[in-house]
């Protein structure tokens, strides 16, 4: 091949000449750049590496911009990366920068190139290799190259540090352990003086904070510090963010009222602006500010409405999102108020939350959520539709993906998981409960729904062996194993993996703990299904004379468990733990200390787990990381795949794509005098305690309840007139907007609303042990086990009771 | 996240320069493309540069023939990246002296280098002109 290369390098098209001849062509620039094509194939094979580099050159434009698929340059690439001419070598990372992704098959062997380069001593080499390396480290690449970039780190150069510190956040993300290695680093540099590092440390604490805002709170002075010493807008900028994150965690942060007054004053003046950029933000701001403070949107009803009349279409959609949330909230509250008495049919109110809920781009999920379990709770008349609409909201995959709608889903499910023998068709219910979409719910939401699929299975299976039928569970006992064990085997092992691009937004945020109580609940689940499944099995081919034998030992269990999730516990108010006296021999304690004795074996979980994947987890983490790699080549198959058969099955649920939200304007109408039926008396509306305070939605001590007992327990204590939000910190990002004011106040929080989205996990308040007697805690027959014992925790303020046959329940 | 990618688009609809920070295939790539550019090079001058597509942002300005895009997360600051934009038109304006389309046709890599400068792994890193420029310019003397 060198008798071409000297033809090819005296006649080689530069890249300019390919531009001007692109441009030249008016018709027929496919042809053209087909041709081009074929002359860069050549080229690049040629051993003459300037030859190569234009070539690569040429073909980075043309696969940029017109979409040309450039891997048979990816070996060239190399070559030319390894060149000694500084020109090379800036192709070719351009081209590398611009083509290489995680499937490319040459990645492994950029590695020792990336760590020469990293290693030189002309620091635009160095540049050039960080930058690099932030566009295409995956794993490995993070893994092997953490040292280069810990020394890069603590250079002398400035201009490296800075690059390097960019460049760190992607390796963190992708290699969760060089946190370790590197943190420490960071940190330092948030003490630096120059300011063009310390803007770089801030943006990665920015986007850090994003994902886990409860770890980087000690950091918060530092962060107080640089913003009220930094000239530069950007950085303050940056550093609100981070204080948007943080600001919901620590009510000491933030101020409330004045700082809202003012923030309401800006926008005011944004939407009166001529500016149409001004008024649309002007006009978001206001909606998510409104959610919490009426008066500030009737304050600027006459403007709000003349925006109406604008050109903008964006500006006519935001205002209508407006007043329809203000509808919306308005409806929820009034029709709360003094426990429902306005609403005399409660199955058609029960069918409107579920449309509420469907409305797309609908932000009172938590509030309908919580009226759901309300409602569940106080009106048994009106469980059987309950039901029925949680079986609707729960088999639509399309809701699975919007994430203003998990509080609803986990109400759904709860409820349709307690009330199980009204459903019509159970086993329709399992499917939906076990469908692959339901891998985007965050960990918390899916040990909920694990939870269900359990009272669910037993309820069929109890229902089954009561009847003496055999067929139904072998059809749901196939699907099941399938199901479940796909469902847990991956589903906490692709909460670590980061690899998936898109959906890795769904993985952050969510605590180790929320993570480790799903994949407990789904061994348990697993486990119970392993126990029952041969003998129901077995029991299906054989004639049901033998069954009466080999079923008995299941039947027993199967009707343990169907009688510890049939058995209806009723609300506890918070005042009545106070009311129970303690009782002889009962010594409480109030350190942790104990709790050693109890449960030495289980390891606490630490709140100072860095989010990525927490590195503290030692044990676990290493076991999962190492299957990790094994599941995951085998994942994409595994969800695709059930993904596809759950779409045969439910197609009609699965809407083209584009349009996935259902839109439904019919409300049934209120009260209509056709539809009442005055024979039907209005269904009872239980009173559940005669104190001021709503009680809290508690029905069992089991520890797979938590976490959704958490965010009831949490949601409820707030205040009683306004709906409660979770959306605080999107209001400190509409004070963010406001020019240059230095609002370091954001929205308080009363403290207690402000673990909701932390449910059980960590508290650094002083924990109480309740010690009982053995004797006095049997769960139908047997001890309780280690696992449950630990979970009888009691915080300030909370309740929370055994199951104990002797007494009932206080306040009913 | 921040940023996700950034495209220059002339009226014909013709893209100039594609930057993207999380990887995308070409037929996605070609997709994408196609669709925000119709959208936003249908809107005219009164109405507001930010436009909403999936689940996020699309930060738009336009000067003389070129649209300057930016995709960005819905918890981004628009503004802020309003001004980025204007930031960046400014450097290449200094850097190439009176910048048109040709200019960012014909020195494609160099546009690319100086957004590499400016945005690093989606977040916005440095956004001093002087900064930005001088590493530039001193690489051109050493190659």
């Amino acid at each position: 091949m060198s008798g071409p290369s000297l033809m090819d390098s005296l006649f080689q098209r530069s890249l300019e000449d390919l531009i001007k001849g692109l441009r030249q062509q008016l018709i027929g620039e496919q042809a053209f750049i087909s041709k081009s094509l074929e002359e860069i194939r050549n080229e690049i094979k040629s051993t003459d590496l300037s030859t190569k580099s234009t070539a690569l050159l040429k073909v980075s434009y043309l696969s940029n911009l017109h979409f040309h698929d450039m891997s048979f340059a990816a070996f060239p690439a190399l070559e030319v990366l390894s060149s000694p001419r500084f020109s090379h070598k800036k192709i070719a990372y351009h081209a590398i920068s611009l083509s290489f992704h995680d499937s490319t098959p040459v990645l492994l062997l950029i590695t020792n190139h990336l760590r020469k380069d990293l290693n030189s001593t002309n620091e635009f080499v160095v540049r050039l290799s960080l930058q690099c390396l932030s566009r295409i480290a995956n794993v490995d690449l993070a893994r092997d190259l953490t040292p280069e970039l810990f020394t890069l780190l603590s250079s002398n150069k400035l201009y490296v540090r800075k690059r390097a510190i960019d460049v760190v956040l992607r390796v963190f993300e992708k290699y969760p352990d060089s946190v370790r290695v590197c943190f420490k680093c960071l940190v330092e540099n948030l003490e630096n003086s120059d300011p063009q590092i310390l803007s770089a440390v801030v943006g990665v604490f920015s986007e850090l904070v994003c994902k886990d805002p409860r770890s980087y709170l000690p950091l918060a002075p530092e962060f107080y510090k640089i913003l009220v010493d930094s000239k530069s807008n950007w950085v303050s900028i940056k550093v609100l963010k981070i204080f948007s994150k943080l600001a919901p965690l620590e009510p000491s942060l933030s101020e409330y009222e004045s700082s809202v007054r003012f923030a309401v004053g800006k926008v005011r003046e944004f939407l009166v602006d001529e500016d149409p950029n001004l008024k649309y933000l002007g006009l978001q701001a206001l909606r998510i500010v409104a959610e919490k403070h009426l008066w500030a949107v009737s304050e600027n009803k006459e403007v709000v409405i003349k925006s109406l009349s604008d050109a903008d279409p964006n500006i006519k959609i935001e205002l209508l999102r407006l007043v329809m949330a203000m509808i919306l909230g308005s409806i929820l509250s009034t029709c709360s108020r003094n426990l429902y008495e306005i609403i005399v049919d409660f199955d058609w109110y029960v069918s409107l939350l579920g449309e509420m809920s469907r409305i797309p781009h609908c932000q009172m999920g938590d509030e309908i959520e919580n009226q759901l379990i309300d409602i569940g709770l106080r009106v048994k008349d009106v469980r059987p539709e309950l039901v029925r609409i949680a079986r609707d909201l729960l088999i639509d995959p399309a809701l699975l993906g919007n994430s203003f709608l998990h509080g609803v889903l986990s109400a759904a499910t709860w409820a349709s998981g307690e009330y199980v023998d009204f459903s019509r068709n159970p086993l329709e219910l399992m499917e939906a409960l076990l469908q692959p979409r339901t891998s985007l719910l965050p960990s918390s939401i899916r040990a909920i729904y694990i939870q269900s699929a359990f009272k669910v299975l037993v309820f069929c299976l109890h229902t089954c062996f009561m009847r003496g039928e055999s067929i139904a569970p072998s059809a749901s006992l196939d699907n099941l194993p399938a199901g479940v064990s796909a469902y847990a085997s991956y589903e906490s092992f692709d909460d670590f993996s980061v690899e998936n691009g898109a959906d890795a937004t769904v993985v952050h945020g969510q605590t180790h703990e929320a993570m480790m109580w799903k994949y407990k609940r789904a061994q348990n689940l697993l486990g119970f299904v392993d126990l029952t499944k041969p003998e129901v099995l077995n029991s299906s081919i054989q004639e049901k004379k033998d069954s009466e034998g080999k079923g008995v030992e299941t039947s027993k269990i199967i009707k343990l468990m169907h009688y510890a999730f049939s058995k209806e516990l009723g609300s506890v108010s918070l005042s009545a733990q106070v009311n129970v006296s303690v009782p002889y021999g009962l010594m409480l304690k109030e350190n942790l200390s104990d709790l050693e004795m109890i449960c030495g074996d289980i390891e606490p979980s630490s709140s100072n787990s860095f989010s990525f994947g927490n590195p503290n987890e030692e044990k676990d983490g290493l076991s999962f990381s190492s299957l990790q790699i094994n599941e995951d080549s085998e994942q994409p198959h595994e969800s695709t795949s059930l993904l596809a058969v759950h779409r045969k099955r439910h197609g009609l649920y699965y809407l083209p794509s584009g349009k996935s939200e259902i839109i439904s304007n019919d409300y049934p109408p209120a009260n209509d005098p056709t539809k009442t039926d005055h024979s039907k008396p209005r269904p009872v509306v239980l009173k559940l305690d005669e104190v001021n305070e709503k009680p809290v939605a508690m029905k069992q001590p089991d520890p797979r309840d938590n976490s959704l007992l958490g965010a009831v327990r949490d949601v409820l204590f707030g205040s009683e007139d306004i709906p409660p939000t979770s959306s605080q910190s999107n209001l400190s990002n509409s004070s963010k907007r406001k020019g240059k004011e230095k609002q370091h106040t954001d929205p308080r929080v009363e403290s207690k609303e402000s673990a909701v989205g932390d449910g059980n996990s960590s508290s650094r308040r002083r924990k109480t042990i309740v010690k009982v007697k053995r004797e006095d805690i049997e769960v139908q027959g047997r001890k309780m086990t280690r696992k449950e014992k630990t979970l009888f925790r009691k915080k300030k303020g909370t309740v929370v009771v055994g199951i104990n046959h002797d007494k009932e329940p206080r306040s009913l | 996240m921040g940023i996700r990618f950034i495209l220059m688009v002339n009226k014909q609809g013709q893209t100039r320069l594609a930057q993207y920070y999380e990887w995308l295939t070409l037929e996605e790539r070609r997709a994408l493309e196609g669709e925000i550019v119709r959208k936003c090079l249908a809107r005219n001058e009164q109405q507001c540069s930010f436009v909403e597509h999936r689940n996020y942002k699309i930060v738009y300005r336009r000067y003389a023939s070129l649209f300057f895009l930016v995709g960005v997360d819905n918890d981004e600051n628009e503004l802020a990246i309003l001004e980025f934009i204007h930031l960046l038109v400014e450097t290449m304006d200094r850097h190439f002296g009176n910048v048109c389309e040709l200019d960012i046709m014909f020195h494609l890599e160099k546009a690319h280098f100086m957004l590499e400068e400016m945005v690093m792994n989606g977040s916005i890193v440095e956004t001093s002109k002087a900064n930005i420029l001088s590493p530039i310019q001193l690489m051109e003397k050493a190659s």
